[in-house]
């Protein structure tokens, strides 16, 4: 599937009817979803015939957009019911079929290595400090290929030490850097839009057995 | 929800040393054709943990409970269409919609509804 034929169905998708500003819930726009997937399968093979996990899915759009693209199976995990339930129609709308899991990431309690790739859009941890490494953290211990995240241009050097020293990564690449729109959705919001800088990441977990 | 997730889930309570496997309490389930691919198969098969995964098939109501698939497996199956048809139709076909899984240790229930297991922890389970 071509980039921009992903990124026209990924507009399809219904996002946060009642954003909750603690859980930071900012929606994946679909430009950012389709260059993350699409270059985690054109450049890496990552996604299609994979299982691939979406940590944080909020309405679906990275794991529905790995399911367009043909991944094997796809697991979305959210704390929010309610975003859950707009991934499930989301995904219905578009024709694919994800798994959903309600679970706060930190809790997460995974056999193995079942997963092949870890998506994700994690909270960038303005509201709550420290939740984006937590995710990543997370990502790490059950993928047994590849992690690819979103985060603030402005944490690189932090995210870089962070994954490589603390998570035990075995590489942490910037891959590009884009521009992530957030619109004026909260009351503290005093702009109308900010661009904001983010990273688009690939991390490999150290290579462990594969048994599951 | 499909078996191929259910394998993966474990009892996240605090201090649970065995919550794997989740028992399988499946009250509605449905049935959704998926695109067979032998490669996959082949590749999952060795991360799959089997005994959790038949008991869970085995365990699904009359009507959807598969019963044809061995209580063992060995890779050599894997050369078999028939074999690699029906762990097709078991891990990624059927779709466990409203039921419970049950923590083996603690009995703890974490509820099944539209499809998606509810792993939301309490306070003090944390």
């Amino acid at each position: 599937m071509k980039l921009k034929q992903l990124e026209g169905l990924l507009g399809e998708l219904q996002q946060f009817s009642a954003p909750k500003v603690e859980l930071e819930q900012y929606p994946t726009g679909p430009h950012i979803a389709s260059r993350l997937i699409h270059t985690a399968e054109n450049t890496f093979g990552d996604i299609t015939g994979k299982i691939v996990a979406d940590f944080g899915c909020g309405c679906g759009t990275l794991g529905i957009a790995s399911a367009l693209l043909d991944a094997e199976h796809v697991v979305g995990v959210d704390v929010d019911p309610g975003s859950l339930e707009i991934a499930s129609e989301n995904a219905e709308q578009l024709e694919v079929s994800i798994d959903l899991v309600w679970c706060d990431i930190r809790n997460l309690s995974w056999k193995g290595k079942c997963i092949d790739t870890v998506v994700m859009n994690p909270p960038f941890g303005t509201r709550r400090k420290g939740v984006d490494m937590e995710f990543l953290s997370m990502a790490l211990q059950v993928a047994s290929g590849a992690v690819y995240s979103l985060h603030k241009t402005s944490t690189r050097e932090h995210v870089k030490k962070a994954a490589l020293q603390s998570f035990n990564a075995a590489t942490a690449e910037v891959l590009c850097e884009l521009r992530f729109d957030v619109p004026q959705m909260y009351k503290f919001h005093k702009k109308k839009e900010v661009d904001v800088a983010v990273d688009l990441w690939r991390f490999l977990p150290q290579s462990v057995s594969r048994a599951c | 929800m499909r078996l191929l997730t259910h394998n993966m889930l474990a009892c996240n309570v605090k201090g649970v040393v065995n919550g794997y496997p989740l028992r399988l309490e499946a009250e509605v389930v449905a049935e959704r054709p998926a695109d067979f691919n032998a490669d996959f198969l082949r590749h999952i098969f060795a991360r799959i943990d089997w005994k959790a995964f038949v008991g869970a098939a085995r365990s699904l109501p009359e009507e959807h409970a598969v019963a044809d698939l061995p209580e063992d497996a060995e890779p050599s199956m894997l050369a078999s269409e028939d074999f690699l048809r029906r762990f097709h139709h078991a891990l990624l076909e059927l779709h466990v919609e409203k039921g419970a899984l049950v923590c083996p240790e603690t009995g703890r229930r974490f509820a099944i509804d539209k499809g998606i297991p509810n792993m939301l922890l309490n306070e003090d389970e944390v």
